[in-house]
């Protein structure tokens, strides 16, 4: 695997700053959709490359951050049954909720594992048939695909120790609220690749047409980011509004059509609430009828809506592009990693995390 | 919340209700675990080193530190507990620029484990102690009840003797130090998630797990301007520098494309969203020597077999005090902090 030469490389670095740099004549605001993406543009300095004209602002694609603080607190409260497994992607377990985080349920007796796939906590499930095995499915377009495997097999094998807490959202409907918002500044998108590599990027097309907004599929490696500004750019620039690939190598049109089949099998498209940003309609997924047995709201109870207690925190204005993580008086004071105030800087894919993590807390 | 037996101890305001795993995972969360509870309650000027170890007067001055080996699986490729639990003490010796002589070994035993296991980890330790030239002169049983452990864990403690003029220690740290890194940095870490089998990860990786007393006495020995040595375990080579930075008042600037990293180690870091510079070593050292000592303290670290990659990384420099900055492939610097706990994957 190649990773520093081919995309990484400070000469074709250069290059493509040199040619964002010819071609920019007026401020643009571009939002990259992804939290890998923030986290690139952020460790690497990219943003500091760019000409002062360039603004990049961070968007909502931070699975750990959008998750609504009611589905934390049904996992907490799931986990700490006595005849529960709990299982999740370890970035969750530091995810603060009402009161406390999974790793603070653990410390207290709960039983919460990290797994690395949905796939794992179904062979926890069969090798517990006497315990109900919980799996907690968060996470954008890239995560459900594996998620609805995991419920497609557990139904084809007669799995019934097994359930989903379901907190799936999925991408251009948020990229929808945000251009609807009268406070966004975005002009141009850097969409997530990874997300693209799953759903292809027709779903794109309508989106670029109505909000006259040039959308660049774009990748995670320096070199990715920087050919998606200047794709984006030259397309502003010009007075364009389309949809490019610059993930070639890894997106088709069409997506992963294998993916979305198990997907659409599983899963159906409902409104879901997001942290930070409210409720949108069509945004979310959740188990489809024929999968509902396998839903843990029904099993354990529903999440009942809470609302968040930002307090000073604008976790959501940095979710929806409004405002960047150095602009919150608390930064680096009274929020810090250890002593959160909201979700982006707990996440390992947050903009405040990205911001402490690689610039400090000034 | 039922009254605590113990005498009182007054917490920090905001201190965690209860040990959470990353209290043990070598960030800020154990840094002020240590400071908050530990150092708060035992102050002393030895403590206030803050080393691998405390060097103080006996006839001579000696080093003495401890350490306590829970590491799962007991075998992983390149080590197993017992070479961890020899090595681990010899270098927090080494790191106090003191040759080792002398260890401890305390067992706590799960009911059950199996005897043969117990021989082969006691085997493996003698091995280790014979190749770092310690031996191991006094230890303690004991056996607790199936399910109270993990098969088995080791605390060591060693003594070593120190023949540096100069304090090797971060107090000695000062603008214009090479820092200098013994080798290649992640292989420990990435080797035991792997040997866990719950990544799915197939791999060859094998632990660096060696002992570093030689190349640090050698450089002693030679007279090198040695200011501090510090190894790359928990908290890998970003919280060894950090520590070093901040105990020191200085700022280490590194150049990321110097670090050695191994083609297998970075793959398995892209895919699980970690920082190979956070990523925990067991035979890997940082060396802050004068600029003038440089070139030939890295000639003599590469006639052991521990550090042959010896490298050059960075330099210290008076501003900004108590920063650790790693210039990346694009040229662009960037702040290298202490993590909170350990790292975890990530999502997606």
């Amino acid at each position: 695997m190649k990773f520093r030469e081919e995309y990484r490389d400070p000469a074709a670095a250069r290059h493509l700053v040199r040619a964002i740099n010819a071609t920019v004549t007026r401020p643009w605001t571009l939002m990259e959709v992804c939290g890998g993406q923030t986290h690139a543009i952020v460790r690497y300095g990219i943003d500091q490359l760019l000409p002062d004209q360039i603004s990049l602002v961070h968007g909502p694609g931070c699975p750990v951050c959008v998750t609504p603080v009611e589905y934390l607190d049904k996992a907490m409260e799931i986990a700490r049954r006595p005849e529960v497994i709990f299982c999740s992607f370890g970035d969750m377990l530091r995810v603060p909720g009402t009161a406390g985080d999974l790793f603070a349920a653990r410390a207290d007796g709960a039983e919460v594992r990290i797994v690395y796939s949905p796939l794992d906590a179904l062979d926890v499930a069969r090798e517990h048939p006497e315990r109900e095995v919980v799996f907690f499915a968060v996470g954008f377009e890239t995560t459900a695909p594996a998620n609805a495997m995991a419920v497609y097999r557990a139904a084809r094998e007669g799995v019934r120790n097994f359930s989903l807490l379901v907190s799936h959202v999925l991408v251009p409907p948020a990229m929808e609220a945000i251009l609807g918002s009268a406070a966004s500044r975005v002009q141009g998108f850097l969409a997530a690749g990874h997300v693209c590599t799953v759903m292809g990027f027709e779903e794109y097309l309508p989106l670029a047409e109505r909000h006259r907004v040039p959308i660049v599929v774009t990748g995670f490696e320096p070199l990715d980011i920087l050919e998606g500004v200047y794709l984006c750019v030259r397309q502003l620039e010009a007075g364009e509004s389309r949809v490019e690939n610059q993930y070639a190598r890894a997106v088709r049109r069409e997506g992963n059509r294998p993916a979305q089949a198990v997907m659409g099998e599983v899963f159906t498209v409902i409104p879901r609430r997001w942290r930070g940003m409210g409720e949108i309609p069509r945004s979310g997924l959740g188990l489809a009828p024929a999968y509902a047995g396998f839903d843990a709201e029904r099993r354990f109870g529903a999440a009942v809506p809470a609302a968040d207690t930002a307090g000073e925190c604008i976790s959501g204005a940095v979710l929806r592009g409004e405002k960047k993580p150095p602009e919150c008086p608390a930064f680096g004071v009274r929020c810090t990693p250890e002593r959160p105030l909201g979700v982006t800087m707990v996440s390992s894919e947050g903009a405040c995390a990205a911001y402490y993590r690689y610039r400090g807390a000034a | 919340m039922a009254e605590s037996p113990f005498p009182a101890c007054p917490l920090p305001a905001g201190f965690a209700d209860s040990v959470q795993l990353a209290h043990g995972g070598g960030g800020r969360a154990m840094q002020q675990l240590i400071d908050g509870i530990f150092r708060a309650a035992f102050d002393n000027p030895w403590l206030q080193q803050r080393h691998d170890g405390a060097v103080f007067e006996l006839n001579g001055r000696c080093a003495l530190t401890t350490d306590s080996y829970v590491v799962w699986p007991l075998v992983f490729p390149g080590g197993d507990i017992g070479s961890l639990a020899v090595n681990g003490t010899v270098n927090d010796l080494a790191m106090c620029g003191a040759r080792p002589r002398y260890l401890s070994a305390g067992f706590v035993l799960e009911e059950g484990l199996a005897m043969t296991t117990l021989g082969g980890i006691a085997a493996s330790m003698a091995a280790a102690a014979r190749a770092a030239g310690v031996y191991i002169v006094t230890g303690d049983v004991k056996v607790v009840d199936r399910g109270r452990a993990d098969g088995v864990y080791i605390n060591t403690a060693g003594v070593g003797e120190i023949s540096a003029a100069a304090p090797v220690a971060p107090a000695s740290v000062q603008a214009g130090d090479a820092v200098l890194l013994s080798g290649d940095i992640g292989r420990h870490g990435i080797a035991v998630m792997a040997a866990r089998g719950d990544l799915g990860l197939e791999t060859d990786i094998a632990s660096d797990c060696a002992p570093l007393a030689e190349p640090v006495l050698a450089l002693i020995e030679a007279g090198i301007r040695l200011h501090c040595v510090r190894d790359l375990t928990r908290g890998g080579l970003a919280g060894a520098l950090v520590e070093v930075a901040q105990d020191a008042g200085v700022a280490v600037h590194v150049r990321e494309d110097d670090v050695p990293v191994r083609a297998e180690v970075r793959a398995a870091c892209e895919l699980l969203g970690l920082d190979p510079a956070y990523v925990a070593n067991e035979g890997r050292f940082a060396a802050f020597v004068a600029a003038g000592d440089a070139e030939r303290a890295l000639a003599l670290l590469r006639e052991h077999e521990v550090s042959a990659g010896a490298v050059c990384i960075g330099e210290v420099q008076a501003a900004p005090a108590a920063q650790v900055t790693l210039r990346g492939p694009l040229g662009v610097p960037r702040v290298l902090d202490l993590l909170h706990g350990d790292q975890l994957p990530r999502i997606c």
